[in-house]
């Protein structure tokens, strides 16, 4: 596999992976932080350092299948702008 | 409050329905109509009602802005620890089998990440239960230990209650303490502290990053002040380290105290930075197995180690990262209120600080009832240690904010987890409950009619 096609597979599956995080505040991190990365790193042209990035990302990828069930083993209440949504708007 | 306020508001609803309906029944016999006090009593409801939030119920939890009292853990700390809180759980010091080897490792590992995010030597750090630890062992073990010849120290009126309050004991142990006045932007003049330190001062302990108002000390200058005068310099950074570049060498710091729990680490864990050269010595507190370089006995607690190490090797690589964000959500959240809500003031100096952390005074507004309104939000006036007192910030007090003032204040701390979504939240909610608060009372009214409140003479009955 072309390292671009792999990076956009890690890129994917990061970004599936960090929508199941429980918390709110985690999740959009996670979220954020990881576009936010690969963004910076697009024009990254050294191969060595193309595959320090990768297994960074796959070792991050892995942490956050741990985190996701964690996660979901103590789960607290959804925060107020969660359930905002489905409420009056004027609030 | 909310509750009496509820309750009063029902009474003098009934009372007034009550009253329109003796009027009606005593006017009933001449030709006026009743439904006109229907009208009034309907007006009169609504207008109470209007202030009245009994209904404002939200579903959910809070949302966090308060990154100053502590910060969640980050899930990649957790991660680093979850194998010491599981499998790995050998005693660090036990010398004699791989359970101690493997903990010893992990244990020094997190030391060097702490260290490389201060520019240190990892022989220099010392790992303590939190920054309130190893603020106490620093100031008192200094002033102790050389405290047969120098028998003075100096700190600011701005300090954390831990160091004022090992500063307190120190004062009745027989030495002198002296408390430097801030000037009005809660910076410290180096001049005056300049002045201070005589031949007898032995420690000077000045915080890099106010815990209240946010404001960063010129640790820097102070730091070059007390080299030249060879008097050690202990700063409290557990506000600063991991959101700052700190650097103990470039800024000559002799003594420094880290928090895990304000850098996305673990509670129950900090550090204390100990310089070897120009080596400082200091009376431990603690006696005990001499762990620690006989600083501060007691085991180690390994997985908190590895998690503040953790935490800080994550602050070192995102420093730029968080600060761009957190940068960006506290402006906003300054626009978005300061556009909307006049007099509204910003407590400290606006340039020389730390973003993350915005006290904002509301003018004629009690801050306990603007915190008591936003329930859904999880904010503080000032510490979280003295958040149970209804007393006024002593860090405002010595910035010389007006009584006013102090009592009207919120502070509101960002972080690496707050987001946008929560951050607008907050702004409006809060223009709209101080709109509210400001509309019920009478001294917003004379602000609005020109009457200077400062002037009048209020008469004690």
């Amino acid at each position: 596999m072309s390292t671009r096609r792999q990076a956009i597979t890690l890129y994917r599956n990061l970004l599936r992976e960090a929508e199941k995080l429980p918390s709110y505040n985690f999740r959009m991190y996670a979220a954020r932080k990881i576009r936010d990365t690969f963004r910076a790193n697009r024009t990254i042209n050294d191969f060595e350092e193309i595959d320090r990035q990768v297994a960074n990302a796959k070792q991050n990828l892995d942490l956050i299948r741990r985190q996701v069930i964690i996660g979901h083993l103590y789960t607290a209440d959804k925060l107020v702008i969660e359930h905002k949504k489905t409420l009056r708007p004027d609030c | 409050m909310q509750k009496i306020f509820g309750r009063l508001q029902s009474r003098v609803l009934r009372s007034s329905t009550n009253g329109a309906a003796f009027i009606i029944r005593q006017e009933s016999s001449s030709a006026t109509p009743a439904p006109k006090f229907a009208a009034t009593s309907k007006e009169f409801r609504a207008r109470q009602v209007r202030f009245n939030i009994k209904n404002d119920h939200m579903q959910g939890r809070p949302l966090y802005l308060d990154a100053q009292a502590t910060t969640p853990m980050d899930p990649r700390v957790l991660d680093a620890m979850m194998p010491f809180l599981t499998n790995l759980f050998g005693n660090p010091h036990s010398r004699t089998h791989a359970y101690g080897w493997e903990t010893e490792q992990a244990v020094e590992k997190g030391r060097e990440q702490i260290a490389q995010l201060i520019g240190a030597d990892p022989k220099e750090i010392i790992f303590t239960s939190g920054a309130t630890e190893s603020n106490n062992i620093a100031v008192k073990g200094v002033a102790r230990f050389y405290g047969t010849k120098k028998k003075h120290v100096i700190t600011t009126q701005t300090e954390h209650k831990c160091v004022l309050d090992s500063c307190r004991a120190l004062e009745n142990e027989g030495y002198k303490v002296t408390y430097l006045p801030v000037q009005e932007n809660g910076i410290v003049d180096l001049k005056q502290l300049e002045a201070t330190i005589t031949p007898e001062t032995s420690l000077v302990s000045i915080m890099t990053v106010n815990n209240e108002i946010g404001v960063k000390q010129p640790v820097k200058e102070i730091g070059e002040l007390c080299r030249a005068r060879k008097v050690f310099f202990h700063t409290d950074a557990a506000q600063a380290v991991g959101k700052i570049p700190v650097d103990v060498n470039a800024m000559n710091i002799d003594l420094m105290s880290i928090s895990g729990h304000k850098i996305y680490g673990p509670k129950g864990v900090g550090a204390l930075y100990v310089r070897r050269r120009p080596r400082v010595r200091l009376e431990p507190i603690q006696s005990g197995g001499g762990q620690e370089r006989g600083l501060r006995s007691g085991t180690v607690p390994a997985p908190l180690a590895v998690g503040i190490g953790a935490a800080a090797e994550l602050a070192r690589q995102e420093m730029d990262y968080d600060k761009k964000w957190v940068d960006f959500l506290s402006n906003r959240l300054l626009k978005r209120i300061t556009s909307a809500l006049p007099h509204v003031i910003r407590n400290g100096d606006p340039e020389q600080t730390y973003s993350g952390c915005l006290n904002l005074s509301f003018a004629y507004v009690e801050g306990e009832s603007l915190l008591m309104a936003l329930k859904d939000v999880a904010l503080s006036s000032g510490s979280a240690c003295t958040s149970a007192s209804l007393e006024p910030s002593y860090v405002l007090r010595a910035i010389g904010t007006d009584e006013d003032l102090a009592h009207s204040s919120i502070r509101f701390g960002i972080g690496r987890f707050t987001t946008v979504e929560e951050v607008d939240y907050t702004a409006d909610k809060c223009i709209k409950h101080v709109e509210r608060l400001r509309e019920m009372s009478p001294l917003w009214e004379m602000v609005q009619e020109g009457i200077d409140i400062k002037t009048i003479q209020w008469s004690q009955h």
